[in-house]
């Protein structure tokens, strides 16, 4: 069977060149960072030249990188490695669980926690924030690109509000790391989160941008790698996966690459909307990332498309899965107002480096097959045609 | 292999559903794995009396676990399908409203109506599944000369779930295989075991999946604590069958018709639940021999084998789960009694008994049977 896979903000596949550059640190080049010797030392270098081109894409410098184990962990770092009970937080109602959930736990903690609320095209609103700051208001987190609807949070509007109120600034930019450029001085970040399996390094390894001068309490205590900041042995081949992988990112900027896949997820959108009734795009008007969108289609169960798109060879996805593997209502796309019935009708299409135009046109002809019989066997399709 | 088809399988996790997946796998089918989240075992956790982590459990993360491992020992893709809302509304919520009200609900009846045979019938078909298979024992066959489908009780006599299923309507029959129809349960083990399930020997759920530890007081109680709502007061008066008030009792939902134990006043004689009065929250208690009746009405009657009661018939009545059909006689109640219209759900059905049988609870559902096969069924009113 076919396969064609369009969830790239859940993964992507490790571009070759990147599986290339990080091959011979399984084998070969096994030595541990912090070694003296000679295997050591071609490991060490390995790790700073990554560190230099991660630097690179963020528009950082290679003393602010830190290495993790993932976003998750770079998230949670920021946020717990800086604020202690007492304190006031600032962040939205549709961040990543990574970032929503720490929230959680350092109200348990003891800290305030402020949820900002987003309008209906999934957009904070810069004044939002401003009016939630408090005197002990310690952080403010913020995610750059949203993983469900694209939808690129004002974060140098936000980072602006940050730096009159002398507060901390972390955001979120796992789902932008790798789409859209990516300055770590414009947006007035001290924080910034990236994940190296959402732009094509691969599972198991992430950063945190740590400005200078931004004192974090490590999540890990151990030996003193990555400047105290993170013990624990580096993952010398990630880190060289995610450094290659940031370089190719910004070949990619130069070469037009985003330009492409906007293309690719416009074809996805005008192609549905010519074809299926009752669709629309969630975010519309809303800045993007070039590679995301989230359409609903009236009348159907989002979770029983996945399902028979699956089956016939489209990797796609919708909401966010639970730990069982079932699908969980979107926080996200209920934040904007949508209603239950469309939140649960809603599915993404997320394009990564290796996608084609024939894999969107693949998609497509099953896409619009898929939610005509869905909708033919739905109740609520049925009722919704009696009733008019 | 002549006629590959499209199956869904209900799977569970336990040893039946299993089997079936890996048979109709062996049968060369497309087959494709289908498990329903109904229920998120760890949200009353924490609350009084309710256990902090479930295993073994239906809709537990260690089922779905057992499920997934199956799929991926025989080959077939697998999916988690999020239920949850409906399952609340449609099965958790009706189960405490009945107890609320005095009556002792079967909430395995209204999951396999409203989700079982249902919203998972209706996916499977969305995603290509020509019919759905599923462990009960249960058989259900084409009959031409009625030009019915028909739901007959298993080879298995000691499994028969016939009396969950009474509420399945022709179209969904339609659409449903029960493949262990014609095996017991040993022979399903064995065959697990030959298949190379490593669940093989599981043992068997007994209680409701949702109430852990099958204290359905207890669940009640967390479950209202956490919606926020308070526990209604339906505390009211013990009073014997002849009327006589002989103490006070702690809420309505504590009891359950033939109950002895728990009443709270000692008499001289052995003293039994006869009644439950919702509407005055009175507990009518009284000897053993007040537990026997001979007549009980239905209602929300679903008709399987014949498509409307016509004529009284004889067949023999399952009044529970473990109850040994007793003869009987069933007639439609005189339709001027029915408020509404024409649907056969809203017709009732008098059920009399050659025999007066002990502790018709309402609540519980009245399964006609003839012979073999299920006439249809209704709810004790």
């Amino acid at each position: 069977m076919r396969r064609v896979y369009l969830d790239n903000n859940a993964t992507t596949p490790v571009l070759p060149e990147v599986f290339e550059a990080m091959r011979p640190y399984f084998g070969e080049r096994f030595g541990n960072a912090s070694s003296i010797h000679h295997h050591g030392q071609e490991s060490r270098a390995a790790v700073e030249r990554a560190r230099e081109s991660v630097a690179a894409l963020l528009g950082s410098r290679a003393s602010e990188i830190v290495f993790t184990s993932g976003g998750t962990e770079a998230d949670n770092l920021a946020l717990a490695g800086l604020v202690t009970a007492g304190d006031h937080v600032i962040t939205s109602s549709i961040e990543h669980h990574a970032v929503l959930n720490t929230g959680r736990h350092l109200e348990e903690a003891g800290c305030d926690v402020t949820y900002v609320p987003v309008d209906g095209r999934g957009l904070v609103d810069p004044d939002d924030v401003r009016r939630a700051l408090r005197p002990n208001t310690k952080l403010i987190s913020m995610m750059m690109a949203n993983n469900e609807t694209g939808v690129l949070q004002p974060v140098e509007e936000v980072g602006k509000v940050a730096a009159e109120a002398d507060v901390f600034f972390h955001t979120d930019a796992v789902q932008a790391a790798g789409k859209v450029p990516i300055d770590v001085t414009r947006i007035g970040c001290d924080l910034l989160s990236i994940s190296g399996h959402k732009m094509h390094a691969p599972q198991g390894i992430g950063a945190l941008h740590v400005r200078q001068g931004t004192r974090i309490q490590p999540l890990l205590y151990g030996g003193r790698h990555e400047r105290s900041r993170r013990a624990g042995t580096e993952n010398v081949p990630g880190i060289v996966a995610l450094g290659k992988a940031a370089d190719l990112a910004v070949q990619g900027f130069e070469h037009g690459d985003d330009k492409n896949t906007a293309a690719l997820r416009d074809r996805v959108e005008s192609g549905i909307l010519a074809q299926v009734d009752e669709a629309g795009v969630n975010g519309d008007g809303a800045p993007r990332v070039p590679n995301t969108t989230s359409v609903y289609f009236d009348h159907i169960d989002g979770e029983a498309l996945v399902i028979a798109l699956d089956l016939k060879g489209l990797a796609i996805s919708t909401g966010s899965a639970c730990s069982s593997g079932a699908i969980e209502p979107s926080h996200v796309l209920t934040a904007m107002g949508l209603r239950a019935d469309r939140a649960r009708a809603s599915i993404r299409f997320s394009m990564g480096k290796q996608s084609t135009v024939e894999d969107v046109d693949f998609a497509l002809a099953l896409v619009v097959e898929a939610v005509a019989r869905l909708r033919e066997l739905s109740p609520l399709y049925k009722k919704a045609a009696i009733s008019n | 292999m002549p006629n590959p088809r499209t199956l869904a399988v209900a799977m569970s996790g336990g040893v039946d559903s299993s089997t079936v997946a890996a048979m109709l796998r062996a049968e060369g089918h497309n087959v494709i794995g289908l498990t329903m989240q109904l229920w998120n075992q760890r949200r009353l956790a924490g609350h009084e009396g309710m256990p902090e982590s479930v295993h073994g459990r239906c809709c537990s993360l260690d089922d779905v676990y057992d499920a997934r491992r199956v799929a991926e020992h025989i080959g077939i893709p697998y999916y988690v399908v999020n239920h949850e809302e409906r399952f609340e509304r449609e099965v958790v919520r009706p189960f405490v409203q009945e107890y609320l009200s005095g009556r002792t609900p079967i909430p395995c009846s209204l999951c396999n109506n409203h989700l079982k045979f249902d919203q998972l019938l209706i996916v499977a078909r969305q995603i290509g599944a020509e019919q759905v298979a599923t462990g009960h024992y249960a058989r259900v066959e084409f009959d031409e000369a009625r030009g019915r489908w028909l739901l007959m009780r298993p080879a298995d006599r000691r499994k028969d779930q016939t009396y969950f299923l009474f509420g399945l309507t022709q179209e969904q029959l339609s659409y449903t295989l029960f493949p262990l129809g014609n095996m017991t349960k040993p022979e399903v083990r064995e065959l697990a075991r030959q298949h190379g399930l490593a669940l093989a020997e599981k043992p068997d759920s007994q209680e409701i999946c949702f109430v852990p530890g099958g204290d359905y007081k207890r669940f009640i109680d967390a479950y209202l604590a956490d919606r926020g709502d308070a526990l209604p007061d339906t505390a009211g008066e013990l009073v014997t069958t002849s009327g006589e008030v002989i103490g006070e009792h702690g809420g309505i939902h504590n009891f359950t018709v033939g109950q002895r134990k728990g009443l709270g006043v000692a008499t001289g004689s052995p003293l039994y639940v006869i009644q439950i009065s919702g509407a005055d929250k009175q507990v009518i208690v009284g000897g053993e021999e007040s537990l026997y009746s001979r007549t009980l009405r239905v209602s929300r009657v679903n008709l399987i084998a014949v498509d409307e009661l016509r004529e009284p018939m004889r067949v023999s009545v399952k009044i529970r789960h473990r109850h040994e059909p007793a003869a009987a006689v069933i007639e439609k109640i005189d339709s001027a009694v029915t408020t509404h219209s024409g649907e056969s759900g809203d017709a009732e059905i008098l059920v009399t008994f050659d025999q007066p049988q002990r502790a018709i609870t309402p609540g519980q559902a009245a399964v006609f049977y003839d012979g073999d096969i299920v006439v249809g069924g209704g709810w004790i009113v």
